[in-house]
């Protein structure tokens, strides 16, 4: 594990104060989607998770199809489609394009795709300051911060934090109540809205069939940001794609639902190219970046390539008691919860943090709620078999190696595994009847066992194994 | 004419929990059936297997298939390493055609031991007695892989004296997870810590599961935070008289 991952999980834990607020809302997320797609008043939600799963998959195994279809419907309204493959590629193009048009001021709806590519910060160096519009990420950008979560991005900030965020920042008077605070935001927000030139969005759904850019939202704030500036780029992975527009019936079912716990969100919008001869509102400019940014590294493995089925709801972030306890910025990169332990080491690497994938006990609650059924623990268990194969050649995992090489002989030498339990039997020490112990005593309080009763006390050696208790009894019956 | 079961007793209870396995095996006896123990057994094979070390865990794997083989049925006081071999060994075994075949024909006869007293024995009533209000852990491998779910509320319905109340939030891990719980301690005592207060809260005296492992972890938590609460598998209560 890196040094950097573990303080992270450490400081999060440490802090009581987040664990609540972090537990409180990833906890109200997880009780809304619970009752949306409860039996009795969604009774079709197993059957739509089994179509979008289907859908998911025939997509991704047909993307060079539908990446063209998409192509072809989106210029034929108007609009332009833009292929990057990488960070620097979506930068050096809206760079360009701001230079080019004159456009210098960028309004941003939500979008985690560009927070991928830290393409904010990568604006910033050529001068040019995008505004994040999204209540919550608006926040999280003042304060100079990364998202927490995938939907909610400023879940572990509190109201009175964000009071003092205002303060220090927008030079407001101390303000504790939410509504009020929003208030203000939102008059931050229309001058940045009204001065605009580039819009910049996510998408929610690319829609092969009709060439169109669909959102959900809650706030607004991304029908301001496509249709008021001049030009709106849509900046999303290829994965987004789906094949047609009737699909969204499946899929907008269970995205809100599965996301918020909300049957649909406040807005849907399908923006399909620029402003047409005789309509009052879009922009003059529509364009549709598609990136790659590791994701085609996933298409040759058919297991785990079910990764890209995501639609990035957050369930198995609110159900994930991982995630619950160490929050999203211990996750070493901006996808965090159970999607990004599987995502990050696929798209970055399997070495960027080698521990990513051993951080989790398996529980399966994840794929147990995810919309499209990611086997997410499976891919855990693949990751984790890659992650040891990668990182072979490192003392700690030579050592650990060792140590299941060794623990295998003993498991297939039956009698002398017993003689192995017998002589720990022998050296643990005697506990009070009905007690455990609060750990080992001297050279044996080391490695496993110390780890274990850092926070756990532990069970005191029986004195008889199973197998002795057995033989025993057999030969008591036997006279 | 009493017919054969064979127990697979699992390791951890075979070394730290060796009365789970004598409770399970008065169960057994009780309802009518001829137990056997076969001596060669030691571990499916799941900490290396959920480690990363597939070459280790298959290696283990083999060796219980091999011990297993003939059994007509294979009970097991954990849903965690049933689900090992009955859901697992598929992958495991992916490149390994022979033990693949073993693992098939061997998967239909592995239960889990609540599952099999409910679909095999069809027993609900094993005639036990608890005066105590307890409370059901739900295992994750148990629940999520084998779908064990009512079963063992029904057993623990028909016994005497007892009350179950249900934790609150239900279904959430321990915190266990085999060798997570010693690589991520920190993290891991955090979630155990909180399925200790959800416990707590039911004002149960006992909590009740179907894996030792997670017992060891919620009983080791409660231990350390002085509640005086008892972890105790379904098979102990099931025994008791």
């Amino acid at each position: 594990m890196s040094v950097q991952f573990d303080e992270k999980i450490r400081k999060t834990l440490a802090d009581a104060k987040l664990e609540l607020a972090v537990y409180t809302a990833t906890g109200r997320l997880a009780t809304g989607r619970r009752q949306t797609v409860a039996p009795e008043v969604f009774p079709q939600y197993e059957e739509l998770r089994t179509q979008a799963s289907a859908i998911k998959k025939h997509t991704i195994d047909n993307l060079d199809y539908y990446l063209e279809q998409l192509q072809t419907n989106v210029e034929a309204h108007g609009g332009k489609v833009v292929y990057c493959r990488d960070s620097a590629e979506v930068v050096d193009f809206v760079v360009k394009l701001a230079r080019e048009k004159n456009a210098p001021n960028i309004v941003k709806s939500k979008s985690m795709a560009t927070e991928e590519l830290d393409l904010n910060e990568h604006l910033k160096e050529h001068g040019l300051e995008p505004v994040e519009t999204d209540l919550g990420e608006f926040l999280v950008q003042l304060a100079g911060q990364r998202p927490y979560h995938i939907v909610g991005p400023s879940m572990h900030m509190t109201r009175y934090d964000v009071a003092e965020l205002f303060t220090r920042h927008l030079g407001v008077e101390r303000e504790t109540d939410p509504p009020k605070q929003t208030m203000i935001a939102r008059r931050v927000l229309r001058e940045k809205f009204l001065k605009a030139d580039i819009g910049i969005s996510g998408a929610n759904f690319l829609v092969a069939d009709s060439g169109a850019v669909v959102l959900v939202t809650n706030e607004g704030n991304a029908r301001l940001t496509t249709t008021l500036p001049r030009i709106h780029i849509a900046i999303a992975g290829i994965e987004k794609l789906i094949p047609r527009a009737q699909d969204l019936a499946v899929f907008l079912n269970l995205l809100s639902r599965s996301s918020t716990g909300q049957l649909l969100t406040v807005y849907t919008s399908f923006l399909s190219g620029p402003r047409r001869a005789g309509e009052i509102d879009g922009p003059d400019e529509f364009y549709v970046v598609l990136i790659d940014n590791g994701r085609t590294r996933l298409l040759p493995d058919e297991g785990k390539r079910q990764s890209l089925h995501c639609i990035r709801c957050g369930a198995c972030l609110n159900i994930c008691p991982v995630y619950r306890k160490i929050g999203g910025h211990s996750f070493p990169w901006i996808y965090s919860g159970p999607i990004g332990a599987i995502i990050t080491p696929q798209f970055l690497g399997i070495t960027h943090e080698p521990a990513l994938p051993f951080a989790s006990s398996l529980c399966g609650a994840c794929s147990e709620v995810c919309p499209v059924k990611i086997d997410i623990p499976k891919i855990l268990l693949e990751l984790r078999a890659e992650v040891n194969q990668a990182t072979a050649s490192t003392t700690p995992k030579r050592l650990e190696r060792l140590g299941f090489r060794l623990w295998s002989w003993l498991m297939r030498h039956p009698r002398i595994y017993e003689w192995a339990g017998l002589a720990a039997n022998g050296v643990a020490p005697e506990a009070e009847p009905g007690k455990w112990l609060s750990g080992l005593p001297g050279l044996l309080n080391v490695g496993p066992a110390k780890a274990w009763a850092s926070g756990r006390d532990l069970p005191p050696a029986p004195g008889r194994s199973f197998r002795a208790m057995w033989r025993a009894r057999s030969r008591s019956a036997s006279r | 004419m009493s017919k054969p079961v064979s127990l697979f007793v699992t390791c951890i209870i075979d070394q730290l929990f060796p009365k789970v396995g004598m409770a399970m095996v008065d169960v057994l006896e009780r309802i009518g059936y001829r137990v056997d123990f076969p001596e060669r057994q030691t571990c499916c094979g799941q900490p290396a297997f959920n480690s990363g070390f597939r070459e280790e865990a298959a290696q283990v794997a083999r060796h219980f298939l091999e011990t297993f083989r003939d059994a007509e049925y294979v009970v097991i006081p954990s849903g965690s390493c049933t689900s090992m071999i009955t859901h697992h060994y598929e992958e495991l075994f992916a490149n390994d055609p022979q033990s693949l075949e073993l693992s098939r024909s061997l998967a239909p006869r592995v239960w889990e031991f609540s599952q099999f007293l409910l679909e095999v024995a069809k027993v609900e009533d094993v005639g036990a007695r608890m005066d105590a209000v307890v409370t059901f852990h739900d295992s994750c491998h148990g629940l999520r892989e084998l779908k064990i779910k009512e079963g063992p509320r029904r057993l623990l319905s028909h016994v005497r004296g007892l009350e179950l109340r249900e934790m609150d939030p239900p279904e959430e891990c321990c915190g266990f997870g085999g060798t997570f719980a010693v690589k991520f301690a920190e993290l891991s005592a955090a979630m155990a810590r909180s399925k200790v207060e959800a416990i707590v809260r039911t004002g149960a005296e006992a909590v009740v599961g179907i894996d030792s492992s997670c017992l060891m972890q919620i009983q080791g938590a409660m231990s350390r935070a002085g509640v005086p609460v008892r972890a105790m598998h379904l098979a102990e209560v099931l025994a008791g008289v």
